[in-house]
C-alpha cells in the first residue's frame, strides 16, 4: 500500500504547529492514493503533542530518538528521514527554517525530485502534480513530480489543518549510523519572543512612512492587540537598517500567506506586493491616496498613520475586552 | 584559500513577468537580467575571505545558457578570478542541476563552495545543498554570519524566532543569506579587468529529470478592495468590517 511520510517538527521537545499542516498534507495526498500516512520526528526522547499527529491523519508515529537530536542536526535528521521515507510514495515537509534544510539532503539522499514551497498539491495519474510560487509569488508554476518518491515542502500557512482522527500508533524509527559533519550548537532565542512572519496569522508591516525605527513601536503595540501577530516590514527599512531581514517581506524577503495583513507606510512596490499578496485580507494604511498599495488591498484607509495606528490599537483592544 | 562561487542569471527583481506563448516559460523580451541576489552575498563573501587570508584563488561557476557570460563577467569585475560556464539548458529538477555542478566541482579542491541560499526565479532552495550531499561534503543554509578560524567555521543562521550557530569543518559547501555582507560594487579598473579574465566555455550534460512543468500563470488578480475612509475616525468602520465581513478578527 501508498505510504505518505510526514516530517514533523519539534522545538525543545515540543510539536510545531506548523506539523499539523504537514499531517493535514500528508494525509489529503494518502486519502487520495488510498494508502496511509506515517508521521517521523527526530528529537531526543518523547515529544510533547505528538499525539495530535494521530488526530491529524498519522496511522503511525515514528520518533526518531538519539542523543543528539534534542536540537536540529543536519546529518542526523538527513539519515533518518531518508531511512524512514525509502519506498514512500510522498515525503511531505513543512518548507520552515528546518524544512528548507533538510528536504533537499533527503531528496540528495533518496535521488529523487523535490518541490519546494508547495502551495497546492494533488495527484494526477497516479503522480503527484503541484503548485508554487516562482519570481516572489509574481507567477505559478505547475510542476509534476515524475519520481517513485515525491519530496515536497508546503509552505507554512496554505494548507488549513483539518482533523482526521487515525491510529496514531507510537514505534520506533530507525536512526541509521550517521557522521555529525555540521553541528548546531545552540539556538539564541530572537530579542523578543516574536513570531516568525512565514507563520503568524496576522502580520503588520512597516515601512518608510514610520519615518524612525523607533515608531516600530507602534506596530509592535498593535501587533500585540490583534495577538498571533507578527510585525514585518518594507525592503526599504531593512535596508536602511531599521529592522532585520528576517522581518523583511518581499522578493528578497520573505512571502507571506497570513490571513491578514496590514501594511502601514508602505507604499507596495512591485517585490513587496509580491511577497504578500496571497494573504487573506489586506489593509493598507497609507498617506498617499494613489499608493499602489491601495490596488491589492481589501481595506484602505487614507491618512496619517500617527493618529490611525494607535486608534486601530485601541479599537481592536475594546473589541477584545468585550 | 580556494572559494569556488555558483552564480546565476535571473531577471531582475522589479521585471514585470509575462508568460511566453509555450505558457511554461516567461517572455524574455525586455526583461534585464542580473547576476541572482543572494549569490551576490556568495560572491562578497568570497572576495572578503580570499582577501582575508592574503591570497588564494576565487572561482565563478555558472549553469546556463551563453547569456551568462554577462553575469560572470560581472563577478569577474567585482574581483572574483576566474569564470567558468557550464553550457546547458536547466530544466525544473534541481537535482539534475545539482549533480552537473558536482562533476564540475569534485576535483576543484576547494575549501569552500558558496552559493546563493535561493534563486530569485525558481525558488527552488535547494542546489546548493544537494550538491554538498552529492560531495558528501557538510553544507549550512541561509548563513547571514560567518567566521572561520583553524580550518572551520562557526556560522549563524535565521530559523524561526530566533538564530541557530552552527559549527562545521572545511571543506564545507555554505548557502548565503542576506545580511552576511554588503556586496561591493565593480569599480570602473574591475570592469576593465574583467574582460582579460579567463572565461572557460564548456557544455555541461545535463539529465532530463524527474521534474515536468506542465504550466506556468500569473496569479490570480485581487479584487479592487475599498477605502474605508480617510484619517482616524475610519477606523471603527474598518474593525467592523475585520470582523464582521473579512471575519479575520
Amino acid at each position: 500500500m501508498a505510504t505518505i511520510l510526514a516530517v514533523l517538527e519539534q522545538r525543545d521537545g515540543a510539536l510545531r504547529k506548523v506539523s499539523l499542516e504537514v499531517l493535514t498534507a500528508a494525509r489529503r495526498l494518502a486519502d487520495q492514493l488510498g494508502g496511509t500516512v506515517d508521521a517521523v520526528v527526530c528529537a531526543a526522547a518523547g515529544v510533547t503533542g505528538s499525539d495530535a499527529a494521530g488526530r491529524h491523519g498519522a496511522d503511525r508515529v515514528l520518533t526518531a530518538a538519539h542523543p543528539d537530536f534534542g536540537l536540529y542536526q543536519p546529518d542526523g535528521y538527513a539519515a533518518a528521514v531518508a531511512e524512514a521515507g525509502k519506498g514512500a510514495q510522498a515525503v511531505v515537509f513543512a518548507a520552515t527554517a528546518m524544512g528548507r534544510d533538510l528536504a533537499p539532503r533527503v531528496a540528495a539522499r533518496l535521488g529523487q525530485p523535490l518541490a519546494s514551497d508547495v502551495t497546492e498539491f494533488g495527484l494526477e495519474g497516479g503522480k503527484v502534480v503541484v503548485t508554487r510560487p516562482v519570481y516572489a509569488g509574481k507567477a505559478l508554476q505547475r510542476v509534476r513530480l515524475d519520481g517513485a518518491t515525491a519530496i515536497l515542502s508546503i509552505r507554512p500557512n496554505t494548507v488549513p489543518v483539518a482533523e482526521a482522527p487515525r491510529a496514531g500508533a507510537a514505534a520506533s524509527a530507525t536512526v541509521p549510523a550517521f557522521t555529525g559533519r555540521v553541528k548546531v550548537t545552540a539556538v539564541r532565542a530572537a530579542a523578543s519572543a516574536a513570531l516568525d512572519v512565514a507563520e503568524a496569522a496576522v502580520v503588520v508591516s512597516g515601512g518608510r512612512g514610520l519615518k524612525e525605527p523607533e515608531n516600530f513601536r507602534l506596530l509592535e503595540d498593535l501587533a500585540a492587540a490583534l495577538g498571533n501577530a507578527a510585525v514585518g516590514a518594507s525592503r526599504a527599512v531593512v535596508d536602511a537598517g531599521w529592522r532585520d531581514h528576517g522581518a523583511q517581506v518581499g522578493q528578497t524577503g520573505k512571502t507571506v500567506s497570513p490571513s491578514l495583513y496590514v501594511a502601514v507606510g508602505i507604499s507596495g512596490a512591485i517585490q513587496h506586493l509580491a511577497g504578500m499578496r496571497t494573504a487573506k485580507t489586506i489593509v493598507a494604511i497609507n498617506r498617499d491616496k494613489d499608493a499602489p498599495i491601495f490596488k491589492v488591498a481589501d481595506y484602505g484607509i487614507i491618512g496619517d498613520l500617527f493618529e490611525i495606528v494607535p486608534r486601530l490599537t485601541a479599537e481592536i483592544k475594546k473589541l477584545r475586552g468585550e | 584559500m580556494r572559494i569556488a562561487v555558483c552564480l546565476k542569471r535571473v531577471p531582475d527583481t522589479t521585471a514585470k513577468i509575462v508568460v511566453a506563448p509555450d505558457g511554461k516559460s516567461i517572455d524574455e523580451a525586455g526583461v534585464k537580467f542580473v547576476p541572482n541576489p543572494y549569490d551576490e552575498y556568495a560572491l562578497e563573501e568570497a572576495l572578503k575571505l580570499r582577501e582575508a587570508a592574503g591570497g588564494g584563488e576565487t572561482v565563478v561557476y555558472s549553469l546556463g545558457g551563453d547569456a551568462a557570460q554577462e553575469t560572470i563577467r560581472t563577478a569577474l569585475a567585482m574581483g572574483i578570478d576566474r569564470g567558468v560556464l557550464l553550457q546547458a539548458t536547466a530544466g525544473a529538477d534541481g537535482l539534475e542541476v545539482a549533480r552537473a555542478l558536482a562533476r564540475e566541482l569534485k576535483e576543484g579542491g576547494f575549501d569552500l563552495i558558496l552559493f546563493g541560499k535561493l534563486a530569485v526565479d525558481d525558488y527552488n532552495h535547494q542546489v546548493g545543498v544537494m550538491v554538498a550531499e552529492l560531495l558528501g561534503l557538510p553544507c549550512v543554509t541561509a548563513v547571514a554570519h560567518l567566521t572561520l578560524a583553524n580550518g572551520a567555521l562557526e556560522a549563524e543562521r535565521e530559523v524561526e524566532g530566533g538564530v541557530e550557530v552552527v559549527g562545521a569543518s572545511l571543506p564545507a559547501v555554505l548557502t548565503c543569506d542576506k545580511g552576511l555582507n554588503t556586496p561591493r560594487l565593480p569599480s570602473l579598473k574591475g570592469i576593465m579587468a574583467a574582460k582579460k579574465k579567463p572565461l572557460e566555455v564548456k557544455p555541461a550534460a545535463l539529465g532530463a529529470g524527474s521534474v515536468t512543468i506542465l504550466g506556468l500563470s500569473l496569479p490570480p488578480e485581487r479584487k479592487a478592495g475599498q477605502i474605508v475612509g480617510e484619517g482616524a475616525d475610519a477606523v471603527p468602520a474598518l474593525v467592523r468590517l475585520l470582523r464582521d465581513e473579512a471575519k479575520v478578527i
